[in-house]
C-alpha cells in the first residue's frame, strides 16, 4: 500500500474524503503477514495481526478499516479466533506479557463494508458518470473465502457490481470474478500465475470488457504484471480508482504495468 | 584466583555476591559490572570488549537471576552483577551483512531498497523479541516494521541509538538481522533524505588542509589527566 499499490491507498484517501467519511491511517500498525495461517496451534503467526488490534485498542479505537483484501482476511481471521476461542486469547496475552493485553472489542472491516452503507452519498459524489466505460468486476479468493469472513455472498457476490452501477459503468456478468490469480505463486511460480492471468483475462475480453476493476493489491500486481506474457493488455483498475475518475478527483495512477490512460482518453474520462 | 582467595583478600566491609559464569561459581565484590566482575575473578578480555562506556555494543551478555525463568540481555560494561546471576560472555556475532554501492541505493528509485537487500525482514511475525532483547531500549520491532513499508527514514530515526551489538538478531525467530540492515537504512538516509551539510563539507576540508594537525599533535601527546580535563571542558555549542 505503501509502495507498489500506493494508487490505490491515495485513490482510496480522497475517495473517502469526497464522501464526507474521510480514513485516518493508524498511529501504529505491523504488517500481518498477508496469509493467514490455518494451523491449529499455531499462536505465533497470529501475533501480528493481533498487534494491530491492541494498537487499534490502545488508540481508542473500536474498528479498523483495511483497504487490502489480504490484510482484511488475515486481520478479520485471527481476530474472530481470538473472540471466539477464550484459551487462544489467554495465550496470546500471555505471550503478549509487559504489553497491554488484547480484550478482544476491535472489529475489522472491509473498504467495502464502509462502502455498502455509502450509496446516497456516492450517487451525490458522481460529476462524471463513466457511462462509455465496460468492465468485468473481479473479486478474488481474499473478499470472499472463507464464508465465514466473506463480504458478500461466497459464490454469487454482488457487492462490486453495485458500487459500479452507481458510478454509470457498464458491469458485465463475470462468473471468472471469486476465482483465484495465482495469489503468492507469483513469487517463484510465475507460471502458474500466468496462466490463471490468461484464463481470467481472456474471458473477460471476449465478453467485452475493456478494463478489469478489482481491491486488491496482489490481484492487481498479477493481473497486471503477468499479463505481459498473454496477448492481453488490459489496465487492471482499483474499483477506487474509478470512483475518484468519476467524482472528478486528480489521481496520479503511477504503479500500473499497462497504462491505462490512453483508454481513459478514448473513453473522454480523461483530457 | 580462587574464588574464596578473592573474598580472604577482600575488604571486610565490602559485600560480596555469588555469580556464576559458564555455570562456575564465583564471589565477587557487589557493584561490580559483569564486565570488571569477569576480570576480578580472573578472566582476561582479548577479544568482545571495546569501549567499556556503553557506546561500541562489543560485550554483549546473556544472563540470568535467580528465581527468574527469562533470559535477558544487556551490555557487560554497563550491567552490575547481582547475587545469584548466571552469565556467559558473546565475543562476535557473525551476522550476515548484505554488499551493496551506497551511489546505487537511492530509495526513491527503487519500490523497497530495504526488502531488496534484507528480503528476510518480510519473515516478521512482530512477536517483540527483538524489542525486549536491545540494551538500548529502541523500538527494534517497529523499525523493522517501517522499513518493510518502505519508511527508510522511519526506520533510520527509531534505530539512531544503536550500537550494533546484535541481540536483537540471535533472540530473533525469524532470523532477521535487524541491525545490519538498520545501519544500511541510516545510511541511506544520511546519502539521500537528509539535508546536505555545507558545514561538514567545510569541516572535512579543513582537516585535508590540515588545519586541525597540530592540536591534533598536542593532544596525542598530552598527559592523561589533562587530556581528560581538557575534554571535560570542551566547549559544547548547540547546533545551528
Amino acid at each position: 500500500m505503501k509502495t507498489k499499490a500506493s494508487d490505490y491507498e491515495t485513490s482510496a484517501m480522497k475517495v473517502m474524503e469526497k464522501l464526507g467519511q474521510p480514513l485516518v491511517e493508524m498511529e501504529d500498525w505491523y504488517c500481518c503477514g498477508a496469509v493467514q495461517s490455518l494451523t491449529e496451534d499455531d499462536i505465533m503467526h497470529q501475533i501480528a495481526p493481533i498487534r494491530t488490534m491492541c494498537c487499534a485498542q490502545e488508540q481508542g479505537e473500536d474498528e479498523v478499516v483495511t483497504l487490502c483484501d489480504m490484510c482484511y482476511n488475515v486481520l478479520r481471521q485471527a481476530n474472530d479466533r481470538m473472540k471466539d476461542k477464550e484459551d487462544d486469547l489467554e495465550t496470546m496475552n500471555e505471550f503478549l506479557d509487559e504489553d497491554p493485553d488484547y480484550e478482544g472489542g476491535v472489529e475489522v472491516y472491509h473498504l467495502f463494508h464502509i462502502l455498502k452503507g455509502m450509496e446516497d452519498e456516492i450517487k451525490d459524489a458522481v460529476e462524471m458518470p463513466l457511462d462509455d466505460l465496460v468492465v468485468a468486476p473481479y473479486y478474488g479468493c481474499m473478499l470472499l473465502r472463507p464464508d465465514n469472513v466473506a463480504v458478500d455472498e461466497t459464490e454469487d457476490p454482488e457487492i462490486m457490481e453495485d458500487m459500479l452501477e452507481l458510478l454509470g459503468v457498464k458491469v458485465l456478468e463475470n462468473p471468472k470474478r471469486t476465482e483465484c490469480c495465482g495469489s503468492y505463486h507469483t513469487v517463484n511460480r510465475s507460471d502458474i500465475v500466468e496462466k490463471r492471468v490468461e484464463d481470467i483475462v481472456s474471458y473477460a475480453v471476449e465478453e467485452g470488457a475493456e478494463a478489469i476493476v478489482l481491491s486488491c493489491p496482489l490481484c492487481q500486481f498479477n493481473l497486471d504484471f503477468h499479463q505481459r506474457a498473454t496477448d492481453f493488455d488490459v489496465p487492471i483498475f482499483y474499483i477506487t480508482e474509478l470512483m475518484a475518475l468519476a467524482f472528478g478527483l486528480d489521481i496520479d495512477m503511477k504503479n500500473h504495468k499497462i497504462d491505462p490512460r490512453s483508454l481513459l482518453k478514448e473513453k473522454g474520462i480523461l483530457e | 584466583m580462587t574464588p574464596d582467595k578473592a573474598e580472604d583478600e577482600g575488604n571486610e566491609d565490602v559485600e560480596m555476591v555469588e555469580i556464576f559464569v559458564m555455570g562456575k561459581r564465583y564471589r565477587v565484590p557487589k557493584g561490580l559490572t559483569i564486565m570488571t566482575a569477569l576480570e576480578y575473578a580472573g578472566y582476561k578480555f582479548t577479544r568482545g570488549c571495546g569501549c567499556r562506556g556503553g557506546f561500541c555494543g562489543a560485550c554483549s551478555t546473556v544472563f540470568r537471576t535467580e528465581d527468574e525463568y527469562k533470559l535477558k540481555m544487556d551490555l557487560a560494561c554497563q550491567t552490575a552483577v547481582e547475587d545469584g546471576m548466571f552469565l556467559v560472555q558473546l565475543p562476535f556475532m557473525p551476522a550476515v551483512r548484505a554488499m551493496y554501492d551506497i551511489e546505487e541505493v537511492e530509495p526513491e528509485e527503487h519500490d523497497n531498497i530495504l526488502l531488496d537487500h534484507y528480503p528476510e525482514i518480510a519473515r516478521c511475525v512482530s512477536c517483540n523479541t527483538c524489542t525486549k532483547a536491545c540494551p538500548q531500549d529502541i523500538e527494534v520491532m517497529d523499525y523493522v516494521q517501517a522499513a518493510l513499508r518502505g519508511d527508510v527514514e522511519r526506520c533510520a530515526d527509531l534505530s539512531f541509538d544503536c550500537i550494533q551489538c546484535g541481540l536483537c538478531s540471535i533472540r530473533c525467530p525469524a532470523d532477521i538481522k535487524h541491525y545490519h540492515m538498520a545501519q544500511m537504512a541510516r545510511r541511506i538516509t544520511g546519502r539521500y533524505i537528509h539535508e546536505h551539510s555545507d558545514e561538514l563539507e567545510k569541516r572535512v576540508q579543513e582537516i585535508k588542509n590540515g588545519e586541525y594537525d597540530e592540536t591534533m599533535k598536542e593532544m596525542v601527546e598530552m598527559e592523561i589527566d589533562k587530556l581528560k580535563k581538557t575534554y571535560e571542558e570542551r566547549d559544547i555549542r548547540e547546533e545551528g
